[in-house]
């Protein structure tokens, strides 16, 4: 108990079970810290955390920015065009400037995947990948996990639907981790021309001498699966990352793999719907089913800061390995 | 009642508060909590997890039963207050719970031993957050001395004159199956923090020479509550 066995989150595979169950178990008291009127622990009191974001983000950028404040943590932000990556500096000579500053905990959302493990290699400071480019974006599998886990009590035996652009998207990449680790069927359901090459590698492999998780099946028809989905995960559909037409329309790809009034009658009574955010409304899902009380988006957006929390606090509370002191 | 009852002998540590004792003193500090603030009009108990918090419910109970009153009760978790997260492997913290304003309470903070003093610092800091109590009064089962902060306590069961070698642990019927305060031996080198709730592969201690003398001093005494202060 007590420590997480990695020293940097850039992956779900970073993340044994038992790391992933000690995330969410101290996210709990973090929300509570949350709905306080002083929303502010000494916690991690002269700790600097940089938020490195080279691509657009609202709720990632801001969610890390308030879990660091709220954990008396330095926070600076900087990216985009005000940086010196704007000037054309290399990320190994970006890193050695941070680690020169002595930060201690750097969160880099970049457009390349593997851009975080450059970091690792060239500072001391802990890293979290807040997304990389296709790849991986592990602090929102984590809130999103926390949220099922708050709604249904466990992740295990539940039948999960991901449902758009499985092929582009970090978040899936994940997520289907993250799921099948805790034992959750996973139907990824998707437009061949958005499925990648080979699906089932999502997964997270059993465990030697473990029993086989539920392997991940993958359908086309949204109106087949979508009776028996506990959780149905709506992806974005990125227009950012899709470079050849995948599908015919967002209007037709709408109307196939979107939730609408009709598919919100279609679902089981007690199944909630998620999304990352941003919503496309109108793509993804019609404004009944984004404004309708299953839809639990915003709850994802609240344990977000409080995942993000727990995450610093383990990764910078934890053992003292000379630097963070 | 002392040395080498049979808590005692199960467990190898020597018992320095039974049932009885216990119950005795959180009696005698109900009563002197009441006299003290002239009644329960305006206390509010706050207790320090793990422990200080079951105790905060007992003296709760009590107050009522004396004086026909319910008071409001609370529990504080103070890892995210600790002077030492960056030193230590973590634990993950409890979830603190006070569902009503501290502002102009008085506030009786209920931790089961006063060692360094620092918790209770910790503590401190964490109830300014919640509000601006009238003032705050602090209540212990065992004062075992070896303060590192000028902090005293108001209420104190029992004081106990200690080695700081030694672990003094309160153990609690809801979490580890009896009522008692017992003196362990520390081995060397060992760090003593907030133990978990989990009970308990227990062995140890003084009251033997010749348990000493077994050579079999490699067992753990990990667990149960130790004196809840931070690092030593």
């Amino acid at each position: 108990m007590g420590a997480l066995s990695c020293r940097h989150v850039l992956s779900m595979s970073d993340l044994s079970v038992d790391d992933i169950d000690l995330v969410l178990e101290t996210a709990t008291p973090f929300k509570e810290v949350n709905e306080r009127a002083i929303k502010k622990t000494p916690t991690l009191r002269g700790l600097t955390v940089v938020n490195f974001f080279l691509e657009a983000s609202t709720r990632t950028r801001t969610s890390f920015e308030i879990a660091a404040k709220r954990l008396s943590a330095d926070a600076i932000n900087f990216g985009g065009s005000a940086s010196a990556t704007a000037k054309g500096e290399s990320l190994v000579d970006t890193a050695q400037t941070l680690d020169a500053m002595n930060c201690d905990l750097v969160v880099i959302r970049h457009r390349y995947a593997g851009s975080p493990f450059i970091l690792t290699q060239n500072m001391r400071a802990h890293v979290i990948n807040g997304g990389d480019g296709k790849h991986q974006h592990p602090t929102q599998a984590l809130l999103d996990l926390y949220t099922i886990r708050e709604r249904f009590g466990a992740v295990k035996g539940l039948r999960v639907g991901v449902v758009g652009d499985i092929a582009h998207s970090r978040v899936c990449g994940s997520l289907v981790w993250g799921l099948t680790a805790l034992g959750a069927q996973v139907v990824l359901v998707a437009p061949p021309t958005l499925l990648p090459a080979c699906p089932k590698l999502l997964a997270c492999p059993a465990t030697p001498g473990e029993p086989e998780t539920a392997p991940v099946t993958v359908s086309s028809r949204l109106d087949d699966v979508l009776p028996e989905l506990d959780v149905v995960y709506m992806l974005r559909i990125q227009m950012e990352r899709i470079e050849q037409a995948p599908f015919p329309s967002l209007r037709e790809y709408a109307q196939l793999f979107g939730i609408n009034r009709r598919r919100l009658a279609a679902m089981k009574p007690e199944a909630i719907i998620m999304h990352p955010g941003p919503v496309n409304r109108g793509v993804e899902l019609t404004s009944d089913a984004v404004d309708t009380a299953r839809n639990l988006l915003l709850y994802q957006v609240n344990a977000g800061v409080a995942v993000r929390m727990a995450l610093m606090y383990l990764l910078l509370g934890g053992e003292d390995d000379g630097f963070a002191s | 009642m002392d040395a080498g009852s049979t808590t005692g002998r199960e467990t190898g540590a020597r018992v320095l508060m039974d049932e009885a004792a216990l119950n005795r003193a959180l009696a005698r500090i109900t009563h002197e909590i009441l006299e003290a603030n002239k009644g329960a009009e305006g206390i509010a108990l706050i207790g320090v997890i793990t422990r200080g918090d079951l105790l905060a419910a007992k003296l709760a109970r009590l107050i009522e039963e004396i004086e026909g009153v319910k008071v409001p009760v609370g529990s504080l978790d103070i890892s995210l207050y600790r002077d030492d997260v960056t030193l230590r492997t973590s634990t993950p913290p409890y979830k603190t719970n006070i569902p009503f304003s501290l502002d102009g309470k008085v506030v009786i903070l209920v931790d089961d031993i006063l060692f360094t003093g620092r918790t209770v610092r910790a503590a401190l800091y964490a109830l300014m957050d919640f509000g601006r109590p009238a003032s705050i009064q602090l209540a212990v089962i065992v004062d075992r001395g070896h303060r590192e902060l000028p902090v005293r306590a108001d209420y104190v069961g029992k004081n106990i004159p200690s080695s700081s070698d030694e672990q003094i642990r309160l153990f609690l019927k809801e979490t580890d199956a009896r009522n008692s305060v017992e003196l362990w031996r520390r081995r060397p080198g060992e760090r003593i923090g907030a133990a978990p709730l989990d009970a308990v592969t227990v062995r140890v201690v003084a009251s033997s020479v010749a348990d000493e003398e077994d050579g079999e001093d490699s067992a753990a005494p990990a667990c149960g509550t130790t004196d809840t202060e931070q690092g030593r």
